[in-house]
Formats: C-alpha cells, structure tokens, sequence
C-alpha cells in the first residue's frame, strides 16, 4: 500500500520538527556543561591537536590551490576590462571573507567530524559512555566539552593560516604565471584589505567549529544499532555539519555585510 | 535493617513495549543477588534502572533508604560513587591503557594523584591475578577473559559499596568462566560488598549468589535461596534451570 504524500510530507515535517528540538536540546546541555568545572585539560589540548595541527596538511593544500585558481581565473575575467590591478584585492578578500573559512570548516568537517561521531558513537554502543557514567564521570564534560571547546578555539587559528597560504598561493601565480610585479601584488593584497574582512572570518571560523564538533558529538553520542549505526552516525555528522556551515556561513555574511 | 538496594513496583516501557511490569526486589546488606531470565526479558533494562543508567517510567528505588529515582544529575554522580559496574563487553576505554582504565575513577572523579592512583590501580590489578606489566598494554591487545579481569579490577577499584555485574561470564569459555566467577567471589567478600549480578548462566549464579530471582514477562516470578531453586516447583523456573526448549516459557523475539 503507497502512503498518500500529505501523510508523508507531515511525517516528515514531524521527524524534521523532534530533530531540530533534540539537537537544540543536546547543545544547550553541551554549552552549559562546558561553562562549568571540571575542565579536562589534557582531553581540550589532545582535541586541539588532532582538530588544528593535524588538519593543517589538508587544510594548507586546500587554501593554496584555492589561492592558485582564484588569481587565475579573475585574471582571465578582469583581463577583458584591464582591471587586472584589482586581481590581488578580489584575491584576498574572497579567501579571508569566504572561501578560507568555508573551504576549512568542510574539510575539517569531513576529517573531524566524521572522527568524532565514530568514536564517539563506538563508545556508545561498547558502553564505554554508560562505563563514565558509573566511575562518576559526566560523558557530557568529559567527552563532548572539550571537542567544543577545541573546536572554537582551533578553527579560527587553521583559518588564519588558511588565509596567509591562500594569499601566497595567489602571489605565486600573479608573479610567476601573470607577470605581476611582486611588490605591487603584496601592497594590492594589503592595501584594500580591511580588518572586516579578516576579522568576520574567524568569526565565521568559530561559528563552524562548533557546528563540526557539536554534530560530531551529538551524531556519535545518539548512534545505536553496532557497526552499522556508527556508519551512519559518521555520514550524518560529515553532511549536517557541511550544511549547516553553508547556512550558517550566509547568515553571518549577512549580519556582517548586509547593510 | 534498612535493605542496601530497594525495588518497588518499578516499570519501564520502551514505547508500547511493557519491558518491566512492577519489579519489586529487596537486597540486604552484604548479600549477593543474581537475577536469570533469558536473552531480551529486560534484564539488563532492570540493571541500568538501578543504576541510574534509564530513568523507570514508575515506582521507587531506594539505596540505603534514599531514593534515586528523583535525584538531579550532580547527586546521582554522588550516588554514583557507592557503584561498581562490570559490563558484559568490559567497556574499557580503548584510548587509555589497561592502567590508566582501572586507575580512572580514582583520577578522575576522586582527584586522587596520578602516581598514587597508579599504585592503586596495580594493587587491583594483583588482585585480579594481573601482572603490573599488563597495566601497560592497551585494552585491545587483551583477550576477552582478561579484558574481563582489567573490567573487574576497575569496578573495584574504588572499593564501593555495592557491584553490578552484568553477564560477567557470557563469551568466556568454562575454566575462564570459573576464574572470573572465583574472582568475582573474592572480591565481593573482600570489600564486604553487595552484589547484584544478571546472568543467564546457571553455573555462574549457584557460584556468586546468595539468592536468586528469576525474571519473566516483566516481573520477579520466583526469589529463593540458591538451594531452594532446584525444588521450587516453578515450571518457568525448571524449564529455565535445565534449558529445556520445550516448557511454559516462549522464545523473545524482538530485540529490547
């Protein structure tokens, strides 16, 4: 028997409806946890290593491909109205303003956030979490607080150096491929940059990061069902955290710009 | 006296299904319960409650005359304390080493120093028949049998006042199965503790209990001392005692 579509649409709106008030509920409860002692140093200093150092690689080569090919192809757009001068500009603001931020937040999504809902989740269903429950241990401030507070804090950093090897990426191409003359492109760079542009940035930066660990950590700690409900607790986390960035990344852009 | 752990009329449900139907249990001080019943009749949903792992839909449960059914997050963690629980899996931390897990509720929640905790942790690991060097290793390169002990020595090793075991024999083969129960034995007297265990196992459960309730359709049909349970004239009992497929009680199939 086919289920009649408004019967389905309302299903779905519901299921949408208890996702959205669980997930709200669940980062109330992350934030208010991490507000108050204990704070497990060790496990804040080990979640910013594997966040931010251990991104670095793949967030570097991101940010300076990325670089690379905006110089590029604002080179071949600019060229037409000779308007070239301004290829340095358009460089460095669409890095710090959009591409370093967004470009970071889903590669770290896809390397982070996936880490953490699967170990998250497998301690969830070995019964490792209900295990911290019983030596007196809150699973909220031991596990997902410090991942937040990790997350906050190292985003904004990768992104600042996201942004300096994105620039250098641009300076490459525009001195070695387009024949800038290298002192003229670093003073373009610097000249129109404006600490906004930086500075909404790693805002946007911080917002992702805790967007990636709070869906990494909600997916992980909701998982039930063995292997295979950490699968998709480890899907589920890589593509809210990736679309919520998206979102959110307007919004913010919005608040900062818009008027 | 006032009983160490007591159960009245506590339910649970998990959405139409009636997993616990007014459970009622007394343990006294110092004695050792194991409560049987087969795979899916809710046994380990009746741990947890006690624990405080699941929130019962109704009824009370009282440890030392308290009850624990109302009590916010930061006064159960208190509670917490009194608790020992050995999972069925072991649920070690598979980031920290064998050392580091047993020494864990030490460190972490008692603010004992890592040096002395270290210390503790390989007393404990010696009373589970461990060898310091042991303590090094990760949990992942143990066998099941000596996950099992590395389990044991951390639910201990805050010396609390009462354990939970939950199938603490399942996956073992029979010597090991015997080790862990010998162990499990010691350590309860050692620490004067009282004990609650479930199992299916009914060489585990004439070894480590005092007393046996059986569990069936979500409720205690049947409480006795362990030697009573071989005349107690209870087909659900007998059919369950002798593993007979045929008998009163019908195969679970739903998973809980």
């Amino acid at each position: 028997m086919s289920i009649p579509l408004v019967t389905l649409l309302g299903r779905m709106t519901m299921a949408l409806l208890a996702t959205i008030g669980a997930v709200s509920a669940f980062a109330w409860r992350a934030v208010e946890r991490t507000a108050r002692p204990p704070y497990y140093r060790t496990q804040i200093l080990r979640q910013m290593l594997e966040i931010g150092y251990y991104s670095l690689p793949v967030v570097g080569l991101t940010a300076i491909f990325t670089g690379m090919v905006l110089a590029l192809q604002s080179y071949t757009g600019f060229a037409r109205f000779s308007a070239e001068s301004a290829i340095p500009n358009v460089v460095v603001v669409s890095l710090t303003r959009e591409l370093g931020p967004v470009l970071a937040g889903l590669m770290v999504a896809g390397r982070v956030g996936a880490a953490m809902a699967a170990e998250i989740g497998t301690m969830r269903v070995t019964e490792q979490i209900d295990a911290l429950r019983t030596l007196s241990t809150d699973p909220f401030k031991y596990l997902v607080a410090p991942r937040l507070i990790a997350g906050v804090i190292t985003l904004p950093i990768l992104v600042l150096v996201a942004d300096i090897i994105g620039v250098l990426g641009g300076f490459l191409v525009g001195v070695y491929k387009l024949d800038f003359n290298d002192a003229t492109y670093l003073r373009n760079t610097i000249d129109f940059l404006q600490f906004q542009d930086v500075f909404s940035g790693l805002v946007k930066a911080a917002v992702f990061g805790f967007l990636i660990t709070l869906m990494g950590c909600y997916h992980g700690y909701t998982s039930k069902g063995g292997a295979q409900g950490v699968g998709l607790a480890t899907t589920n986390a890589v593509v809210s955290a990736s679309i919520l960035i998206l979102t959110a990344n307007y919004f913010i852009t919005e608040a900062f710009f818009a008027l | 006296m006032t009983p160490k752990i007591s159960l009245r009329g506590v339910t649970k449900s998990f959405g139409d299904k009636r997993v616990l139907r007014g459970i009622d249990l007394d343990v006294a001080p110092g004695e050792s319960v194991v409560v049987i019943g087969g795979s899916g009749t809710g046994k380990s949903v009746l741990l947890k409650c006690i624990l405080g792992l699941m929130q019962p839909d109704s009824g009370s449960i009282k440890i030392d005359g308290e009850e624990t059914t109302t009590l916010s997050d930061s006064e159960r963690e208190h509670v917490m304390r009194k608790f020992g629980m050995l999972f069925q899996g072991g649920a070690l931390f598979d980031s920290l080493r064998v050392w580091q897990n047993v020494a864990f509720g030490p460190i972490q929640s008692d603010g004992m120093a890592p040096g002395k905790a270290h210390e503790v942790a390989i007393a404990k690991l010696g009373n589970v028949g461990l060898t310091p060097e042991i303590g090094e290793l990760f949990p992942s390169e143990l066998s099941g049998g000596m996950q099992k002990r590395v389990a044991l020595a951390r639910a201990i090793a805050r010396e609390p006042e009462i354990i939970f075991f939950d199938e603490p024999t399942t996956g073992l083969d029979p010597i090991m199965a015997d080790v862990i129960n010998e162990l499990i034995v010691k350590c309860v007297s050692d620490l004067g503790a009282t004990a609650v265990s479930i199992t299916h196992d009914m060489a585990s459960a004439r070894k480590i209990g005092h007393r046996i309730a059986m569990l069936y359709d979500g409720k205690l049909i049947w409480q006795g001392a362990v030697g009573e349970i071989d005349h107690c004239g209870d087909p659900h009992v007998e059919q369950f005692i002798h593993g007979r497929a045929e008998g009163p009680i019908q195969m679970q199939v739903r998973k809980l």
